[in-house]
């Protein structure tokens, strides 16, 4: 049935296509468009900026969408980070890591690594990379990390270098292309917590996903 | 869903009486217009992102084949499956044997209108799968057997109280026999009850905003999070969606993450802009071990080529019905569909046929803000008046409207006669209007005389005091 849903669908497209009979212009290459992915309108905001702007620019951005940013001076510092959050929420001194971030010195906190279960309250996982354009930070599925502990648990901590942070969506995408062999099932990017305007337009946060995302900024 | 657009009028009396729509509508108009304006006007480049927003789906639809193919070859070289349904049954029909095949008793659901616009919910309970909405509005709305009356925000149209008495009445059988009235509270309830719906799944459910060629993955734009736990926590992840959803590239959705969440709601970026493709990996710990796009035709393909083609560059942010006088006045249900607002009365006729649906490019006062405001500058005045040509065409408006626009088009086509009628018509309502200028009550105008008086003219036609004004000007 659904092969010749296909090509009747396919051929009524074509149909409608011909009857339109487009410009040269309007029709353009679509094989050069996927090879060349060209870039679109890219927003002088953050095309412009050095490394410390960018920094400077994914802070605001990632604060305004209601993220915490803890910033450390270097990767060892990320556990007494971590550990200082949980405090500070009055959360138990346990995290479940992704396997990633497994090789950092734990030391005072218990700390299990594993995909996420219902209930656990503070996850912490890596950041691929960080976009200053909206302070979005950019997730993906793999063994270094399972997905699940971006949206089970109540408070999301995510490790992300400072040189890691980029412009423009457009250049997350060519450290994908670049660093990923192959696409991974899923590529998260996140923009503060989780929140719901849905009961009378309240804005909520904490809907199904995290209550709280802490981000934890390397150098 | 039963189309019920045909009783528009009814169905908009109805809601201008009915208090808890009106103050729910009142709190839409002064919230998601000024934060969209709030946003637009902290990016500089957001007009020229709407030209490339438009000229990118155009140059989609005239390569709309190339791309669908792509990105089928593109998914199943992720490992999925994609599907095609020429129709709402086909859809349902294949979402029906995907769970089946694994055994579904339930079914997890990221908000979706294309299955809103399949009636797939409906069609899974009649056949013994349990459809579970998680995107808390949609929740709601199942809890208290409606559909959705906004395209972004389902649940525009309910109070807090009437939320806390389809908790009440429903969330019981969990414990929760308290009746709640603070929104977190609330929320709070919703959330711990879906968490174990979620794990319990067989099958998730959601759509997508859109489908990437180059490849082969789906995107959802989302705030709670819950199309995610619905693919991530479920056994086999299915998207339904349609053919008009494709873009070329990862560039090509940029502009689009750059235009939609800030005309849908204000914001920036969405929380949560998840890209999909293929089952679990084999390094990964967790994810669906299945992946299938079921992707929907339903009526699409046949706009292209035809005077409704600028429809197909919608990608549903809803800035048209946010900005709408008469979806502000009536809300979404008046509309009688799946799409309600300036979007809908052009995509409904299409879909459900102009028979079922001729009313609804009628209630347009064309004021243009639908197309000042489209992201993708879709001339919605212009597509509802073909709607209406269509309709004349078929002859489906009443013998009296019929008669008065023959008239008044016999009359337009001959000068002296028009300003000899409009002379005439000016100095009597002028008559008609007395001392106050004002005109009470009118025969044939009593739509407008029983909620306000219409102000008489002055005496005279414009041609007249055009003439008075300008003594040797051609007449």
């Amino acid at each position: 049935m659904t092969t010749n849903a296909r090509d009747a669908i396919l051929a009524n497209i074509r149909k409608g296509i011909a009857r339109a009979d487009p410009p040269a212009a309007l029709k353009g290459d679509p094989a050069a468009r996927l090879a060349g992915h060209p870039r679109n309108v890219v927003p002088a905001r953050a095309a412009a900026l050095d490394p410390a702007g960018r920094v400077e620019l994914f802070v605001a951005m990632a604060t305004e969408a209601s993220a915490v940013v803890s910033r450390v001076p270097e990767r060892a510092a990320v556990p007494a980070a971590v550990a200082a959050f949980l405090e500070a929420q009055a959360l138990p001194p346990s995290v479940v890591l992704a396997p990633e971030l497994a090789g950092l010195d734990w030391t005072g906190l218990a700390t299990e690594i594993r995909p996420a279960r219902g209930g656990d309250p503070a996850s912490v996982t890596p950041a691929f990379a960080g976009i200053a354009e909206t302070g979005t930070l950019v997730l993906h599925s793999g063994g270094h990390s399972p997905t699940s502990l971006n949206f089970v648990p109540d408070h999301h901590l995510v490790v992300l270098e400072a040189a890691r942070i980029v412009g423009a969506y457009e250049d997350a995408w060519d450290l994908l292309r670049a660093e990923l062999g192959a696409i991974p099932r899923t590529v998260n990017l996140i923009t503060g917590p989780s929140r719901t305007a849905d009961l009378e337009q309240t804005l909520l946060m904490g809907a199904h996903g995290p209550v709280q995302l802490c981000i934890v900024l390397v150098g | 869903m039963q189309v019920s657009s045909l009783q528009f009028k009814q169905n908009a009396h109805a809601a201008l009486e009915d208090a808890a729509l009106q103050r729910a509508l009142g709190k839409l108009k002064a919230g998601f217009p000024v934060k969209r304006a709030a946003a637009i006007a902290k990016l500089p480049e957001f007009e020229a992102l709407r030209d490339a927003g438009r000229d990118l789906k155009n140059h989609v639809l005239a390569n709309l084949d190339t791309y669908l193919e792509t990105f089928e070859a593109n998914v199943r070289e992720n490992g999925g499956h994609v599907h095609w349904a020429a129709d709402a049954e086909q859809a349902n029909a294949i979402i029906l044997e995907l769970c089946r095949r694994v055994g579904a008793k339930t079914v997890t659901k990221g908000k979706s209108m294309v299955s809103e616009e399949t009636g797939l919910n409906d069609y899974l309970a009649a056949n013994g799968v349990t459809p579970v909405e998680t995107d808390l509005g949609e929740y709601i709305l199942q809890l208290r057997d409606e559909h959705p009356s906004h395209i972004v925000a389902p649940a525009i149209h309910l109070s807090l109280d009437q939320v806390s008495d389809a908790f009440h009445q429903h969330h019981r059988p969990y414990g929760k026999t308290a009746r709640q009235t603070e929104p977190r509270a609330l929320l709070d309830e919703a959330r711990e009850i879906m968490r174990t719906r979620f794990a319990a799944a067989d099958v998730g459910i959601t759509g997508a905003n859109f489908c990437i060629a180059e490849t082969g993955q789906t995107v959802i734009f989302t705030n709670e999070g819950n199309g995610d736990l619905t693919q991530l926590l479920a056994k086999v992840h299915i998207v339904i969606t349609s053919i008009d959803k494709v873009v070329p590239t990862l560039e090509d959705l940029a502009t689009f993450m750059r235009l939609l969440p800030r005309s849908a709601t204000g914001q920036e970026l969405t929380v949560y802009t998840s890209l999909s493709s293929g089952p679990r990996r084999a390094d990964d710990a967790d994810g669906p071990g299945e992946f299938h796009v079921v992707l929907l035709d339903n009526g699409r393909s046949g706009m292209l080529g035809s005077e409704f083609q600028d429809m197909l560059r919608c990608i549903r942010c809803a800035a048209c019905i946010n900005h709408c006088p008469v979806y502000g006045a009536v809300g979404g249900h008046a509309y009688g569909w799946v799409y309600p607002g300036p979007m809908g009365s052009v995509l409904t006729p299409q879909l459900v046929g102009i028979e079922q649906a001729g009313l609804l490019p009628n209630a347009s006062t064309f004021c243009g803000r639908c197309e000042s405001v489209c992201p993708v500058r879709i001339p919605l005045p212009k597509l509802m008046r073909h709607w209406r040509n269509r309709e004349y065409e078929k002859h489906l408006q009443p013998r009296a409207y019929r008669f008065g626009l023959g008239a008044w088009a016999w009359l337009a086509k001959h000068p002296g006669w028009y300003r000899k009628a409009t002379a005439l018509q000016a100095r009597l309502l002028k008559l008609l209007g007395g001392k106050a200028g004002r005109i009470r009550a009118l025969p044939v105008a009593r739509g407008w005389t029983a909620w306000r008086d219409l102000p008489a003219p002055e005496g005279k036609t414009f041609h007249e005091l055009w003439a008075e004004r300008s003594p040797g000007a051609a007449r």
